[in-house]
């Protein structure tokens, strides 16, 4: 297994308060991993470290090294630019901009290179439209506004944009909490196909989508990454009495 | 035992009063102007000159005035206000410096018109030597509407939701880019309808164009920004008070121009602000 993401001894601070823990884990290539805990326990701050999406909150600290592909993502000079492009990040709540389903879509190709041709552009619609298959229910609806699509159609139109910017690594924040349990079972489907081509790691407060759609998991409690291993047997045999407790819904 | 539907009955007809006050003075302004003004409104009136010591013939030299001092305005201010409006939404972070800057905007907006005049006179007409112009008139109408400008951007800024700029940056693109494709175009009817509601204030104002750009009487169009003009609100202020015998009718005509000019740009922004409103959905 090759390992995609390595975080060494990780620290986060919010001004004063001890966020993130001396968080150690291995992210693995073309797996899903779940990081599960119960709310406040920063996994959703774990997984914007990865982007450094933090780096939008004001007097946040981090110390330790976070490496992807060799390199340390903390580095003041690490160039966040290139760092967002390869990581790229699904939102909690379906945030589809307003505008058309192909400029959403366009939007990250436009940023990254200027003056590509409406024959590339019109290629890297339809495909990342096929990868969240989309393709066949949008494709005569293209120019029709993003805002006004479904909000399972929404979710797979923000992965659809965020694939078109072609990552490594696909980070998902809840990306379920919003839909329907149909919906949801579609979108897991989705993240299943898609772990051919990508790492997936997704934050989830629910156990049962964890046990469903993960290959690893990692249990985080007030901070600390308290066991991290493969599925399995994280949900049959924790080693740690406390993840053993929020498994059985002790808490939580 | 006291009534308690007949004290809601009572408050609510002061409170129905209160409200009736503000619209009866709006509507008598509209129709005693109209009333007053409508017979002398002619093509003549809009296109010819002021003749016989602005006792009759047109407006005309006064609206151009007019146009070219909000047009100069907006130049000016829209630029800068939208750059001060991007730095203090988007950039600035909350510190003493920008405290003092906000604090100095809204001041801005609180200091009599009068004194932009004065203002106006010092800086521009005398000691940047720019005479009493068009160039100076426009000058401190913009530094006038400047804070309407900023602060109706900067609520327009930040009402576009926080989400899109987190997207836009966890895609890859730059703070810059994110403002420039994303937070821009979703502010820009907020932008426009402020830019608006601050010119239809230039507009209507006297006191700042009195001494830096107004002539009492200059029956030909300017030349160039460096000359003098006429403008609609100085010239009412002319023929009502300061040359005797003026027919009523011009009076209350100039002023029908004045005001229809000004209603109608406040009317374009209410329009781009509804349309925008029943567009937006998030």
């Amino acid at each position: 297994m090759k390992e995609k993401i390595i975080t060494k001894n990780l620290n986060l601070w919010y001004g004063a308060f001890h966020a993130l823990k001396n968080v150690n884990s291995n992210f693995s290539a073309n797996r899903i991993t779940a990081i599960i805990g119960p709310s406040g326990c920063g996994k959703s701050t774990l997984l914007r470290v990865f982007n450094r999406m933090n780096d939008l909150i004001e007097g946040v600290r981090m110390e330790g090294e976070v490496l992807t592909d060799g390199i340390n993502i903390l580095e003041a000079r690490a160039d966040l630019v290139v760092l967002r492009k390869k990581i790229g990040m699904v939102f909690q709540r379906p945030n589809p901009f307003p505008l058309s389903i192909y400029e959403n879509i366009v939007f990250g190709a436009k940023i990254h290179a200027d003056n590509i041709k409406k024959d590339r552009l019109d290629e890297i619609v339809e495909t990342s439209l096929k990868s969240v298959l989309l393709w066949d229910e949008l494709k005569d609806k293209l120019k029709k506004p993003a805002l006004r699509l479904s909000l399972e159609q929404k979710q797979r139109l923000c992965i659809a944009r965020l694939i078109a910017v072609t990552p490594d690594v696909l980070l998902m924040d809840e990306p379920c909490s919003t839909l329907d349990p149909q919906a949801t079972a579609r979108v897991e489907e989705l993240m299943r196909e898609l772990k051919s081509k990508y790492t997936i790691i997704i934050v989830t407060h629910n156990m049962q989508q964890a046990a469903r759609v993960s290959d690893d998991t990692g249990f985080m409690l007030l901070g600390e990454l308290i066991e991290f291993g493969e599925t399995d047997k994280i949900f049959t045999a924790p080693k740690d009495k406390r993840t053993e407790d929020y498994i059985t819904g002790r808490y939580g | 035992m006291r009534n308690p539907y007949r004290s809601q009955k009572i408050a609510f007809f002061f409170l129905f009063l209160a409200t009736l006050l503000i619209v009866v003075p709006v509507g008598l302004i509209v129709i005693v102007i109209i009333q007053k003004g409508l017979p002398a409104i002619s093509w003549q009136f809009l296109s010819d000159i002021p003749r016989q010591g602005m006792r009759s013939g047109g407006i005309f030299p006064a609206i151009i005035g007019t146009l070219y001092l909000v047009s100069g305005a907006i130049i000016f201010a829209l630029p800068i206000g939208l750059l001060a409006a991007i730095y203090l939404s988007e950039y600035s972070k909350d510190n003493l410096l920008t405290r003092i800057i906000k604090l100095a905007i809204v001041n801005l907006a609180g200091v009599p018109s009068v004194v932009y005049g004065l203002f106006g006179l010092a800086l521009f007409v005398v000691f940047l030597k720019f005479g009493v112009s068009i160039l100076s008139g426009s000058l401190t109408l913009g530094i006038m509407i400047l804070p309407v400008i900023i602060t109706t951007s900067r609520e327009a800024l930040e009402s576009v939701p926080q989400s899109f700029r987190e997207v836009s940056l966890s895609l890859g693109a730059s703070k810059w880019q994110t403002i420039r494709h994303i937070v821009l175009p979703n502010a820009i009817p907020g932008i426009l309808t402020g830019t608006i509601l601050g010119l239809g204030r230039a507009a209507g104002e006297t006191a700042p164009i009195l001494f830096t750009v107004a002539a009492f009487y200059l029956p030909q169009l300017p030349k160039s920004i460096f000359d003098q003009a006429m403008a609609l609100p100085y010239h009412l202020y002319v023929i009502s008070t300061q040359v005797p015998n003026v027919d009523e009718k011009i009076r209350y005509g100039t002023a029908l121009v004045l005001l229809t000019l000004v209603l109608f740009m406040n009317l374009v922004a209410i329009v781009i602000r509804y349309k925008f409103r029943k567009k937006k959905k998030w």
